[in-house]
């Protein structure tokens, strides 16, 4: 080798808690993100368990299910589930964890077009959720995580705080777009056309994009609601002269394209899981690819859709329920690739593919029932019920995190050089997989009987429903900690992982394992597409 | 034409009413009976929907399966003919689910001319209607086989009317009349829920819809509007429930607990302000704490009073009976 340095992997490279703060290096970057987010979600995932807890007595009767003392603390609760588990796992979560480490090995280049500003929108994420969980300490935030105006003006919580904490992770969740899209563009191994990237870059540029554009709105938005809260000036607050139905356009402008910086990505991971283990060639490269990009275009006129009933017109509602149908399609198409990339492969049930399977599984009845919620006459009934909870956790969770668990268990060997017990990622699997569905399909129903949410409390006919829906609750608690289990294990005791533990044809599993600091020992050549199963 | 086939051929053939009325509230005006065909619709496209993709995924998985390490896959990388036909039958089945969807929404969102007028207030966190001869009431009770428009408004913050029964949901805003209208076609009580949220009891704002006949509706009417006739003390606590003065001050709610109770307020001495300064409770200051809430705020429910200020919401007449009624709570 040229000298010494660069055959050490990155993990080993250098040590001390200092380089790691101070680390340059994509993949490290990544493993920052990737300790930070699995904070996050436990804490979000605390929240979901006293709320579900909360839930599964209604309390008339029975006060066993009383664990938080009053509506006030549980709306504080439902606020931090909602907005820790939003703005600070599953926006992040992806594309800072796995497109951080993977998207410049993917592409044969060294790191991201600017390491700098890679590491500063972690710090930006870190100060946003510093401030967000410090709002725990100074009056808390009971808002929800959408912030409707006037309530967010008029409550005694501390919404501001708030605000600029998701004000500053915006500026992370920019800066990471940007660093991304240039990526992409300019650093791209010789013969890595676009058209030879592999899909899952293909999502992340797509998601790069909404994310450079959309996020700006949130942060305006925000700021005017910090003018109107602080200084006063009427915006959105009717007696001052405002418009509160305005916020609302404002915060799905930005809020509906947001549901795709957290689905592409996980849409994109599902692509490598199915054609590496299936060892067959994606179905419709092209298609996928493009309606990445459609959908991304798409995503930006449908912010309606979260309001028929708003008090919006006729016209309007009407308008954007149409342009919802057509973001449909591209959807359905990718479901349809996905499936027919499976026609004739050779399928190996590894606990990425469970999870890919059990993404396209749960991620079907969360888009079916997506189409539901977008026929106007069945949304008015629908709206804010918890048919709606129930949609929005099948595609968000069922979705995102259950592509984030594929791709985690997929990359692991790469990421930290070490093999995991397969046994315990199958078993963590069917945890989450059946009490995801034990929990959220009876909120399907719930919602159909009229169930509205964010109660703190119900009326006894959701009583038996919603017990079924707490049990569930911990089952996915179960599951999580045995996927918690089998990582611990595997960093301590997993035995040493091979390059190329899968087969797979992309170029990230053509280095070491785990990669060495420059990523290739030469910079590769790329002659063919990235699938090439034979 | 359409809108004739959708609404009557269609729904009846293909789906039978049945199906979708197992799990949704009972069907208590046509709209939702409509509704509800589109719904069962959609469930059965969904299911087939479902069955293909995750039928077919099943199915692959197992034929498919890997059975050694060197299996040769076929090399399809894509077919034409296929992608058109999975791109246009979807946006074809789409298209039309949003046609019919916009027909019945439509139904929704014009207002019949004839129709009986109710306003309907929603405050934090109660409901209240209000009749064209000045009557109002919590329960919001309406002939049955009738019009009813409903006009929203709301003094404080953004709320949502929503009847699951009449499938009929509208958002009440500040600053802003919202309707919206409604036929019921049998009688009976219904759940009103608040939808939108709004703050600490907002799981609270339930009240009852009742649907009663046309004769009874009258009476009820009358009745109502002659309850200015009864003593002040009973008058008064009848004005504790009808201007949302119960929904917070209220005894035996578990769980909600906004406003402090008024067992043995009057004549308090040394009572306990946030600031710690402390009040005789006599009439003076009950009419203080009812008409300017901020200005005296209970040690434990501050520093902000949650109560809005009644002033210029009260007459005279309706405040003495209210406190009267505070008075006779011992
Ligand atoms: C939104 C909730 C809410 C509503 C509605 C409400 N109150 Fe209150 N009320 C409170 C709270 C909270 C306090 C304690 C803070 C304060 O002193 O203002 C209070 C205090 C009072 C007090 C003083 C109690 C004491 O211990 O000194 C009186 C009297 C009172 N309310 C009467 C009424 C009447 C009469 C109505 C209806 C016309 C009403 N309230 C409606 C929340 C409410
Ligand atoms: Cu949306
Ligand atoms: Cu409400």
């Amino acid at each position: 080798m040229a000298h010494a340095g660069h055959d050490v992997d990155y993990i080993h490279a250098e040590k001390g808690l200092k380089s790691w703060l101070l680390t340059l290096d994509h993949k490290r970057i990544g493993i920052l993100y990737f300790v930070t987010v699995m904070f996050f979600f436990l804490c979000g995932g605390i929240a979901a368990l006293l709320l579900r807890g909360e839930l599964f007595s209604y309390n008339a009767q029975a006060n066993v299910g009383e664990i938080l003392k009053n509506g006030d603390i549980y709306n504080q609760v439902m606020t931090y589930h909602g907005a820790i588990m939003v703005f600070m796992v599953i926006i992040p979560g992806i594309p800072a964890i796995l497109g951080n480490f993977f998207l410049p090995l993917m592409i044969g280049a060294k790191d991201v077009a600017f390491p700098k500003l890679n590491l500063l929108s972690w710090y930006c994420l870190m100060a946003g959720a510093a401030l967000a969980i410090l709002t725990m300490f100074t009056g808390r935030v009971d808002t929800g995580w959408t912030f409707y105006t006037p309530y967010s003006i008029q409550t005694g919580t501390a919404v501001s705080m708030m605000v600029v904490a998701a004000f500053i992770m915006g500026m992370s969740s920019i800066l990471t777009g940007l660093n991304f899209i240039v990526t992409v563009h300019k650093l791209r191994a010789p013969g890595m056309t676009m058209h030879r990237m592999p899909l899952f870059v293909w999502a992340l540029y797509s998601t790069a994009i909404i994310q450079v554009l959309a996020t700006p709105v949130l942060a305006i938005t925000l700021l005017l609601l910090m003018m109107e809260r602080v200084l006063g000036v009427g915006i959105f607050d009717p007696k001052l002269g405002g418009d509160p139905v305005l916020f609302q356009h404002f915060f799905w402008f930005y809020s509906h394209p947001a549901v795709y910086i957290m689905i592409l990505p996980a849409m994109g991971i599902i692509s490598e899981l199915i054609t590496t283990y299936s060892k067959k060639v994606i179905f419709g490269y092209t298609a996928i690819a493009y309606s990445s990009l459609g959908i991304a275009a798409v995503s930006f006129f449908v912010w309606g859709h979260h309001m028929y009933v708003s008090g919006q017109s006729e016209l309007a509602g009407t308008v954007f329920s149409f342009l919802t149908m057509l973001v449909g399609v591209p959807t359905a198409i990718k479901m349809f690739n996905w499936v027919a990339t499976m026609y004739k492969g050779s399928i190996e049930f590894r606990s990425p593919m469970l999870y890919a399977m059990g993404f396209l599984f749960l991620f079907a009845i969360g888009g079916v029932t997506g189409i539901m919620l977008a026929t106007l006459a069945v949304d008015v009934h629908f709206h804010d019920t918890y048919f709606v909870v129930a949609h929005f956790h099948y595609v968000m969770v069922g979705g995102t995190l259950m592509a984030i668990m594929g791709g985690f268990f997929h990359w692991f060997p790469k990421m930290f050089g070490k093999m995991y017990n397969e046994a315990g990622a199958r078993w963590s699997f069917v945890f989450i997989f059946v009490g995801f569905n034990v929990t959220f399909f009876p909120q399907f129903i719930l919602g159909g009987m009229g169930m509205p949410r964010r109660y703190f409390d119900y009326i006894a006919a959701y009583q038996p429903l919603n017990r079924i829906s707490t049990v569930g609750s911990w089952l996915i608690l179960t599951g999580f900690l045995i996927g918690l289990y089998v990582i611990i294990q595997g960093l301590r005791k997993g035995a040493k992982a091979p390059p190329n533990p899968w087969g797979s044809t992309t170029l990230e599993w053509q280095t070491a394992s785990p990669p060495i600091v420059h990523n290739f020992d030469h910079e590769p050549v790329v002659t063919a597409g990235p699938y090439e199963y034979k | 034409m359409l809108s004739w086939i959708i609404k009557n051929q269609l729904a009846e053939v293909l789906i039978g009413r049945a199906n979708a009325q197992s799990f949704m509230p009972t069907q208590a005006s046509e709209i939702a009976k409509s509704v509800d065909s589109l719904y069962s619709f959609l469930l059965i496209i969904s299911l087939i929907a479902c069955v293909i993709v995750i039928g077919g995924m099943i199915y692959f998985a197992y034929k498919y399966r890997r059975r050694s390490a060197n299996d040769k896959t076929a090399y399809i990388s894509h077919d034409t003919r296929l992608e058109i036909l999975w791109s246009v039958i979807p946006l074809v089945i789409f298209l039309f689910v949003f046609a019919w969807g916009w027909i019945i929404y439509h139904d929704m969102r014009t207002m019949p001319k004839e129709a009986l007028e109710i306003q309907v207030i929603g405050r934090q966190w109660a409901w209240v209607a209000e009749y064209k001869n000045g009557v109002q009431s919590n329960v919001l009770v309406v002939p049955v086989k009738r019009d009813i428009r409903l006009v929203l408004s709301s003094p404080d913050v953004i709320h949502s009317f929503y009847v699951p029964s009449f499938r009929i949901k509208q958002d009440v805003v500040p600053g802003r009349y919202t309707s919206l209208w409604f036929r019921a076609e049998v009688m009976g009580e219904f759940h009103v829920f608040c939808a939108e949220f709004c703050g600490t009891s907002h799981s609270g704002m339930i009240t009852k819809l009742r649907v009663v006949s046309q004769t009874d509706f009258d009476k009820w009417l009358i009745e109502e509007a002659d309850s200015s006739l009864l003593p002040p003390v009973e008058y008064g606590k009848k004005l504790f429930t009808t201007k949302t003065c119960a929904s917070c001050h209220f005894e035996d709610q578990p769980g909600v607990k906004i406003g402090p109770t008024m067992k043995g307020l009057f004549g308090l001495e040394n009572h306990e302000m946030v600031d710690g300064t402390t009040v005789t409770a006599d009439e003076n200051y009950l009419r203080e704490s009812i008409l300017a809430s901020q200005a005296k705020v209970v040690k434990g429910f501050g520093p902000r009073s949650a109560m809005p200020a009644f002033q210029g919401q009260l007459s005279e007449k309706e405040l003495s009976a209210i406190i009267e009624y505070i008075k006779s709570i011992k």
